[in-house]
């Protein structure tokens, strides 16, 4: 049997687990039972990804006689297919991982266990489809088995909201991505990707192709102005749903994008990476200015998973770029960068979405501004959470730095582009990634200072609790595979050298012969970076100052309350909150902006009432896209209502004249 | 025996930094006080200070936890590895090639991340307008920073500092404008990030101007001296830097002779004592700005690195 099959066997064993789980839900054991199943068979496809990555050679192809009558049902595992096989699966063991503990605490595990091994089929089932409808079956299966875990707890209004905002942007998701494969199989229903490959198709439809399938997938993935659904949908989960959300199912949208794109729409003009290029930059600073305004942990989370999915576009608007102008090599640097981004955001987001998971498990409180100094009760889940905060915000030596210093290595080597457009476009992008990777340090200073620093704010966060170890051993095992991918990148981006080959058209220099493992994203640039040695020379420093000092040093240590410049106050109101926290920043980017709103309520001499200061942020695509948009829809609805309430004679000649007119556009156009 | 020269190069550059570092904060501090006419302190005090604080008892708050006191060794790791990546009085450091200015940028950055978590670990609201105003002016102030380096780098087709040093430091290179807007960036976000006036006054002690003090307000002891000496290497790093890229043709080449290497530390020595006063002159020269007119100085910067950038991805040569 090949990869594909045992694959496939991996998919279907996770549909049998949710209709098991389906049936014995409200039983006990039935959190351990379903989560260890899972586990186990995301760690075997996991191994077997990895093994299709490592062997690589030719693509492994699989028929089943389902699905459309005389086509059938294609599936196939490439490099590209198995890398992202791999991204899910490492997603979901960790997930389930972290389920086993976590899960005891669900209310209502009926509806979270049959839906959770589904998802993680359906997420399995669209990277391994390999025609365009067992393509868009598993995506359409994905989004609603996803929407069947946002609305798990579907008591909070809120929640339903989000439920309701995700259907509406999924099905248009999918309506893009149908558009697109319709144009891609074209008149003749070619609907085996392989045959897609190999028809040729107009300029035209190619960009029609990018356009449809960046709404489609872009829309899955969160870049913006269609990411409004996002924020409200992924924290609306339970927390380990919410990092496979984030950190894994906006990876398969990448993988929908690079699939359709790269690999199915053909040559593309230059333009297609400046469009990239803008959406990605957008979204990278938009995310990360609102990821910093939020004062819910899960949302911050959520905001920061769209400025990942900016940085990850950037990098593959470079790759379209450089590779419409023939400029190989540096396309296969700005791929590798894209990818290594798409595997070191599903580690730190999914970690930071647990860590999140773990603080609401202890507190019940996803408000920051009511936690506070849980790190003296939950040292553990704090220790790994910091990990993750320092993954994210690029510091080294973890592993966010490596993918934002190869996607920067990547923009420098941009001025060779002979158009102007990106000439100028590059360096604003690299400019604004610069900006979104300072904020993001900003973002999570203030996720990690306000929830686990400082003093408790209320009684919840004063009564924590660390969480179970199952949970903490599925943060541990993420945070040790961040300092991984950190310290020795050169094997992971030896690992998709075949997909930036087969993309691209190019791979980099074979990384893990270079001596100490260091990273070159060129031979001719000189340009090299060492996570290793980094990380030892800074634990070297460290532990040399530390044993200088305790050498020669005072040892005396005295606990003493605080000193605040003479005038400690003993309430905890008086600490900073998060809203505080980011005030300077909202005053330097966001004061012009109307979403964003103080106000100071002054009293009237006289009147004894306290002053009320009232900050209002609120995401600025809601009123400039969304609203007029569903204004639009409505008003139109409203006109089309008419037609119903008329006479036979005129239904009878509406149609004649639709009949008439679709003949003469028909005659017209051939 | 090459190797061994090699790293002991190395080994002197950091203990270099490290020896250097109070000396240069003791001189500009020496200069600023002649300058407004008092006498001042000593050159020598700061190690005076950091001695005087490694002898004396540390006073921990309550509710401090691991953060607090492992900050104070992080940061000053972080940034002795950052400022041991830049060539001093010599080029072709042994391990320059482990890290590039992009890292160098984010080492600095961590030690940025560590501060301003250890200001809001006790919980006071100093450490946290410390925490909270640092960040913005970082905000600004690292992209500024990255986009200065992308000028360099798109000169030197590296981003390697000792490639940029030894391109810069050969005729070919002549004036340039873009490096031009990238030396004035730059020297803007040195005043930004190592808080000097304007953007921050280090001798403050007036609570609500403080952004730097402010977050190390609640450390003593051994913990204060390592904060203190953390921040005499980073302002020494970006001395450095600047002398290394811009003034770079007194830096000796490895392999060079004894006496070429002796006459690149007296001239790196030199660089300090110009780079000092000038600092100190300016200092004196300029007022304290409110903490939200900030953005438009260091804002600046990121204007004109973007600038610096734009220009040569209009053309090499500009």
């Amino acid at each position: 049997m090949s990869v594909v099959a045992f694959l496939m066997l991996c998919a279907a064993a996770l549909l049998g687990v949710a209709l098991l789980a389906a049936a014995i839900a409200r039983t006990r054991a039935a959190t351990t039972i379903i989560y260890g199943a899972t586990l186990v068979l995301c760690i075997t496809a996991t191994a077997l990804s990895i093994a299709a990555l490592a062997l690589g050679g030719a693509p492994s192809r699989l028929v089943l006689p389902v699905g459309l009558p005389w086509i059938g049902a294609h599936f196939a595992v490439d490099a590209l297919a198995a890398f992202f096989l791999a991204v899910v699966n490492i997603g979901g063991a960790a997930a389930s991982l972290y389920g086993l503990g976590y899960g005891a605490h669900e209310e209502e595990p009926h509806r979270v266990l049959p839906f959770f091994p589904a998802f993680l089929a359906g997420m399995n089932l669209v990277v391994l489809a390999d025609d365009a409808f067992s393509y868009l079956l598993s995506w359409e299966f994905m989004s609603l088995a996803s929407w069947a875990l946002v609305i798990a707890h579907h008591r909070d209004a809120e929640n339903r909201r989000a439920g309701f905002v995700y259907l509406i942007m999924a099905s248009m998701g999918t309506l893009a991505l149908l558009l697109a494969l319709g144009l891609l199989t074209g008149p003749d229903g070619h609907y085996d990707f392989e045959a897609i490959r190999l028809g040729a198709r107009t300029p035209l439809a190619s960009a029609m192709v990018l356009v449809l399938v960046l709404i489609g997938a872009g829309s899955k993935a969160g870049l913006v102005p269609l990411h409004a659904w996002l924020p409200l949908a992924h924290p609306a989960a339970p927390s380990h749903v919410s990092a496979l959300m984030s950190g894994v199912m906006t990876k398969v949208a990448i993988y929908a994008f690079i699939r359709l794109v790269f690999d199915l729409a053909g040559p593309l003009p230059w333009w297609s990476g400046a469009l990239l290029l803008a959406i990605g930059g957008l979204s990278a600073v938009l995310g990360v200015l609102q990821a910093l305004m939020q004062d819910d942990t899960k949302r911050l989370l959520a905001y920061s998973t769209i400025e990942n999915i900016g940085i990850i576009f950037i990098g593959l608007g470079l790759a379209l770029a450089f590779r419409a102008d023939g400029m190989d090599a540096a396309a296969a640097l700005a791929m590798t960068a894209a990818l290594l981004h798409v595997l070191n955001h599903s580690f730190f987001k999914s970690l930071l979405f647990f860590g999140a998971g773990a603080v609401l498990t202890a507190t019940g409180e996803r408000n920051m501004d009511r936690l506070g100094g849980l790190i003296h009760r939950m040292p553990v889940s704090s220790f790994l959470f910091l990990a993750g905060c320092m993954a994210i915000s690029a510091l080294p030596p973890l592993n966010g730095f490596v993918s934002e210093w190869l996607t920067f290595q990547a923009v420098l080597q941009s001025p060779d582009l002979p158009q102007w457009a990106l000439k100028v476009m590059v360096p604003a992008a690299g400019g604004l990634l610069a900006l979104a990777a300072a904020l993001a340090g900003a973002a999570f200073v203030k996720t990690f200072g306000i929830t686990f620093l400082g003093r408790p704010r209320s009684d919840q966060a004063a009564a924590a609790h660390e969480v179970d170890r199952l949970s903490l051993s599925a943060m541990a095992l993420l945070a040790l595979l961040c300092l991984i991918a950190g310290i020795i990148p050169g094997f992971i981006m030896d690992a998709v050298a075949p997909i930036t080959r087969q993309f691209a058209g190019d791979a980099l220099p074979l990384q893990a012969k270079l001596p100490w493992l260091t990273i070159v994203p060129a031979f001719e640039s000189g340009s090299s970076y060492n996570g290793l040695l980094v990380f030892l020379f800074i634990g070297f420093s460290a532990l040399l100052a530390v044993w200088a000092i305790h050498r020669f040093a005072s040892h005396a240590i005295r606990r003493a309350p605080a000193w605040d410049c003479g005038f400690p106050d003993p309430s905890p109101a008086t600490q900073y909150s998060g809203s505080s926290f980011a005030q300077p920043i909202r005053r330097v980017f966001l004061a012009r902006t109307p979403a964003t709103r103080e106000e100071v309520l002054m009293p009237a001499p006289g009147d004894m009432q306290a002053a009320r200061f009232r900050l209002t942020i609120a995401d600025p695509v809601w009123d400039w896209l969304y609203e007029p948009f569903a204004a639009a829809v409505e008003i139109a609805s409203l006109q089309l209502n008419k037609l119903q309430f008329l006479t036979i004679r005129r239904y009878l000649s509406l149609v004649f004249l639709s009949l008439v007119s679709l003949l003469l556009v028909l005659a017209i156009w051939s | 025996m090459e190797l061994i020269s090699a790293l002991l190069v190395q080994l002197m550059q950091m203990m270099l930094v490290l020896w250097a570092a109070p000396l240069l904060t003791g001189f500009v501090r020496k200069v600023k006080a002649r300058l407004q006419r008092r006498r001042g302190p000593p050159i020598l005090q700061p190690y005076r200070d950091i001695l005087r604080l490694l002898k004396k008892e540390v006073v921990v708050a309550d509710n401090a936890s691991w953060v607090f006191r492992a900050a104070p060794y992080l940061i000053f790791a972080a940034t002795w590895v950052a400022a041991a990546l830049v060539p001093t009085f010599a080029k072709g450091l042994l391990f320059s090639w482990s890290a590039d200015l992009i890292a160098i940028i984010a080492l600095l950055a961590s030690a940025r991340f560590f501060l301003a978590l250890a200001g809001m670990d006790i919980g006071t609201a100093f450490g946290g307008i410390g925490s909270s105003r640092e960040m913005m002016i970082a905000s600004l102030a690292e992209p500024a920073m990255l986009l200065v380096v992308f000028t360099m780098a798109l000169v030197a087709r590296s981003t390697q500092l000792s490639a940029v040093a030894d391109l810069l430091a050969s005729s070919g290179v002549g004036l340039r404008v873009s490096l031009g807007l990238a030396m004035v960036g730059l020297i803007i976000v040195a005043i930004a990030e190592n808080g000097r006036v304007p953007v921050d006054n280090p001798a403050t002690h007036l609570e609500l101007t403080m952004v730097h003090e402010a977050m190390v307000l609640e450390y003593s002891g051994r913990h204060l001296a390592m904060i203190e000496l953390a921040a005499a290497v980073k302002l020494l790093l970006y001395v450095s830097l600047i002398g290394c890229i811009f003034v770079p043709w007194t830096l000796a080449t490895p392999g060079g002779s004894t006496a070429s290497h002796l006459a690149g530390f007296l001239a790196y020595i030199a660089k300090l004592a110009v780079f000092g006063f000038l600092l100190a002159v300016f200092e004196t020269a300029i007022a304290k700005m409110r903490v939200f007119r900030l953005p438009d100085f260091v804002g600046g910067a990121l204007m004109l690195g973007l600038l610096g950038t734009l220009l040569l991805f209009a053309s090499r040569s500009l």
